[in-house]
């Protein structure tokens, strides 16, 4: 089951949450998304749904299911 | 812990990759549904990067004149006391072209939140040098760095902290701790202006790193490093409260 939600199309490649996230879950895919930036991606298995992305997030990517 | 964005957000708005003005913008709508005065808050926001918000936020928004939104927040207040009354700017609107605004609405203590995001540079023109610029930034009109001996550096809420007024602070919307403290001093605000205790301000430090040149994690490590040292954060008027 996914602990968060990701909606990549909004995703400006700012790295806040590669930065701020406690379990280093969040990375960088090398994809550009849909606003021209590189996006990025969580690793389920890592992430513990502690919210520090979604709070540092300028662009409302996340959502957390959990 | 379910965290979802506000649904007072309607769009995607187009601020720069690590703006601050996102953050901002969702914090005001989490704390307006927090309140439940969604349907009766009126927002102004000023001409600059601030007013992209037009679009982004479902409230009834005003955009008044470049530095005049806290005037414009005030006539709403007057004809509509009901309504909850944000005005909703930048550094430059808010220290620079509607300086006088901002004391003269202090010094009436208007029953009014106003939410400034200071940035250090003026933003959507071009990051030319702002009174809030640092000594020794180096912007596009400070090339060789802000000269401490010509030019000083303007801390708005050392204007403000020995007037008779509601509410103010200073928040740094850098990392999850700084933005929740951010959350914490909008929500006071609006609540000071629920209890009728006058002038509630609040800036918020904001990376820009468009103008910064720096990349978005480096300009958020410039705000908490360097313009913190300028810019103390903190509580510095609370009527009725602890401080």
């Amino acid at each position: 089951m996914n602990k968060v939600k990701i909606e990549i199309s909004r995703c400006k490649g700012c790295g806040y949450c590669v930065d701020e996230c406690p379990r280093k879950a969040i990375s960088f895919t090398g994809i550009i998304g849909e606003k021209g930036y590189d996006t990025i991606k969580i690793d389920d298995d890592l992430c513990i749904a502690c919210g520090s992305c979604y709070r540092v997030c300028p662009d409302r990517v996340f959502e957390i299911l959990v | 812990m379910v965290l979802k964005a506000p649904e007072s957000i309607i769009s995607s708005a187009g601020f720069c990759p690590g703006c601050g003005h996102g953050i901002a913008s969702r914090l005001v709508g989490e704390v307006a549904e927090e309140l439940g005065i969604q349907h009766k808050l009126v927002t102004v926001v000023d001409v600059a990067c601030c007013s992209f918000n037009i679009d982004y936020w479902k409230f009834d928004t005003i955009m008044a004149a470049h530095g005049r939104d806290i005037p414009t927040a005030v006539g709403v207040k007057h004809t509509r006391p009901d309504s909850m009354v944000m005005a909703y700017m930048g550094d430059g609107a808010a220290y620079s072209i509607g300086m006088a605004e901002t004391i003269h609405a202090a010094l009436r203590n208007d029953n009014i939140c106003v939410i400034v995001i200071n940035n250090s540079v003026f933003g959507m023109t071009g990051g030319q040098m702002a009174p809030t610029t640092l000594p020794g930034e180096k912007t596009a009109t400070s090339p060789r760095g802000k000269d401490p001996s010509r030019y000083g550096t303007l801390s708005g809420v050392e204007l403000l902290k020995h007037m008779d007024i509601g509410y103010l602070a200073r928040g740094e919307m850098v990392g999850a701790a700084g933005i929740n403290k951010c959350k914490k001093y909008i929500k006071k605000a609006f609540e000071h202006q629920m209890n009728g205790d006058g002038f509630s301000f609040v800036e918020l430090l904001s990376p820009c790193p468009t103008n910064l040149n720096m990349p978005p994690v480096k300009a958020k490590t410039f705000v908490h490093e360097e313009m913190t040292k300028y810019f103390p954060v903190g509580e510095f008027i609370d009527k009725g409260g602890k401080i």
